[in-house]
């Protein structure tokens, strides 16, 4: 179970104009300006559902991923992961979670990825055999078996994500944060990323918290919706309440977001 | 623990797959240690009285110096843990049931022991065949290997606890460029990489030798040669310890208010 509960995080951003002039001035006096990134967040996310947090860029969706993972400290509210809090008990919450971000690497650079992930098993303390259990169920839902002995840096972009997602579920996580996971991805491996978290949820539980932009995740596996704007919480819904907004009678569902976004001015 | 060791496994091994880098090292190492003696050579044949060790332990110090250059210098940087800090990657170790710190010092301590290991022996056979007093002097008691060796071990400690100071300022200043540059040429000046401490003004080496960075590769390499003795082993033993401590605590504090108040930038 997640709970957030009125959570705020202010961040603090230097502001210059562009050129030489400024610069200079800048060098004796800084502007400061204080972004409000989440505002009087709450939602609660119960054992086993699939949520969708959307909104446009700069919402503020990442910066909640990070302090449910415990990365992060908001300046004020309360949060719960599985009773836990996050960044106070950070080594023993992360244990129980998984994180992807979809624009970070989490693989040895120059060793092949099993040595990544033998690393990770070692980590996270996940017994032997459980672990080559969970490798070869992995291995062959994100079909990875070509690429395990191949260095990370030799991977093409949506080889690297399945072996990204493949890492940070081997110690059999009961919460996974996805923050854009299918980011760059071609069709088949979309395709098969969320087949595989669909039936990652279906079969083992997993509570899945997924931010995107690409709404056809949305489609394809959240059955709520949370959209997040300018660090305030809009809506929290099925996909039915976001095609309430929908433009015209054939609007696509990227047609259909962006007017959601016109109607709350985000 | 099992995890730090596997972590110091991973990264040791991923260190001694980058063999050119290795040889061309030790190249380098092979010329400079000749030619550091030589010069000094020089130095001695004019004043020999007013040299301030034995030759033969100078020439000791040097090739230990070489050998072991990767396990004490301080510009043996890992890049890659500043990138991961400035670019904001660090946001993936943060998830890991893990202490930062303790994962980045087994990291650290395996980095430079994979480096030296494929080094050192090259250049330590080499040093040995060389004719005395200019190749490596053994000494015959054993009390001396292991207070070098013991000796070693605290430097290689110090080393690694100073340079994660220097890792963990990564998480207050954007470019770390700069605080690299003074600590290294500072460092190397002061640790008696550049020349051994014994060779500047007595007033300066003796307060020099109080100063941290003498406890990395200026204790264990004079021990060897048997340039300290009795007393002054003991000293400078206690003072490795003092500050691989002091270094110790330095960085676990700032890890813990790092933490506190990281921002991961760029989504």
């Amino acid at each position: 179970m997640i709970q957030v509960e009125h959570i705020n995080k202010t961040f603090t951003v230097y502001r210059r104009n562009a050129g030489f002039n400024e610069a200079v001035k800048a060098l004796f006096h800084r502007q400061k300006e204080y972004i409000h990134a989440l505002q009087d967040i709450s939602f609660t996310i119960g054992d086993g559902e699939m949520v969708g947090y959307i909104g446009p860029n700069g919402a503020g969706k990442s910066s909640t991923i990070k302090i449910l993972s415990g990365i992060l400290t908001p300046d004020s509210g309360a949060c719960s992961v599985n009773d836990r809090i996050p960044w106070k008990d950070r080594k023993s919450h992360v244990k129980d979670i998984g994180v992807v971000f979809g624009q970070r690497s989490q693989l040895w650079w120059d060793v092949p990825i099993l040595d990544s992930y033998e690393l990770l098993s070692e980590i996270y303390e996940v017994p032997k055999n459980q672990y080559h259990q969970t490798l070869e169920e992995l291995t062959d839902l994100l079909n990875l078996d070509q690429i395990l002995h191949t260095p990370a840096r030799q991977l093409s972009l949506g080889q690297r994500m399945r072996c990204e997602i493949a890492a940070s579920l081997l110690h059999n996580p009961k919460v996974l944060f996805l923050d854009e996971p299918t980011i760059g991805l071609d069709a088949v491996s979309k395709l098969a990323v969320r087949d595989f978290i669909r039936r990652q949820n279906k079969l083992h539980k997993t509570t899945v918290l997924l931010t995107t932009h690409d709404m056809q995740d949305i489609e394809a596996l959240a059955d709520r919706v949370l959209l997040i704007g300018k660090g305030r919480l809009l809506l929290d819904g099925s996909l039915e309440d976001l095609k309430l907004h929908k433009p015209g009678k054939h609007a696509t569902l990227d047609e259909t977001v962006a007017a959601l976004y016109r109607d709350y001015r985000i | 623990m099992k995890k730090y060791i596997s972590f110091f496994r991973i990264r040791f091994t991923n260190g001694l797959q980058y063999r050119t880098a290795a040889l061309s090292g030790m190249v380098t190492q092979f010329f400079w240690g000749a030619m550091e003696i030589l010069l000094f050579k020089a130095f001695y044949e004019a004043a020999p009285e007013q040299f301030p060790m034995e030759f033969s332990a100078l020439a000791t110090y040097v090739w230990l110096q070489q050998a072991f250059l990767t396990l004490y210098l301080a510009w043996v940087w890992e890049n890659e843990l500043f990138q991961t800090i400035t670019t904001g990657d660090v946001a993936y170790e943060l998830c890991r049931p893990v202490s930062l710190y303790n994962m980045w010092f087994a990291r650290g301590l395996a980095f430079r022991l994979s480096k030296a290991s494929l080094r050192c022996m090259p250049v330590l056979i080499f040093a040995w065949f060389l004719p005395a007093p200019y190749g490596l002097t053994l000494p015959h008691d054993i009390s001396t290997w292991l207070l070098t060796i013991l000796s070693m071990v605290l430097g290689l400690l110090f080393v690694t606890a100073f340079g994660m100071v220097v890792y963990l300022s990564a998480f207050y200043t954007i470019s770390t460029q700069g605080t690299k540059l003074v600590i290294s040429s500072l460092s190397e000046f002061l640790s008696g990489a550049v020349i051994p401490l014994p060779f500047l003004p007595p007033k300066l080496g003796r307060i020099f030798s109080l100063l941290p960075f003498a406890s990395a590769q200026n204790v264990p390499f004079r021990i060897f040669g048997g340039d300290l003795k009795g007393d002054a082993i003991v000293t400078s033993l206690a003072l490795q310890v003092f500050w691989f401590l002091m270094f110790l605590m330095i960085g676990r504090m700032m890890e813990r208010h790092a933490l506190k108040r990281v921002v991961v930038q760029g989504g």
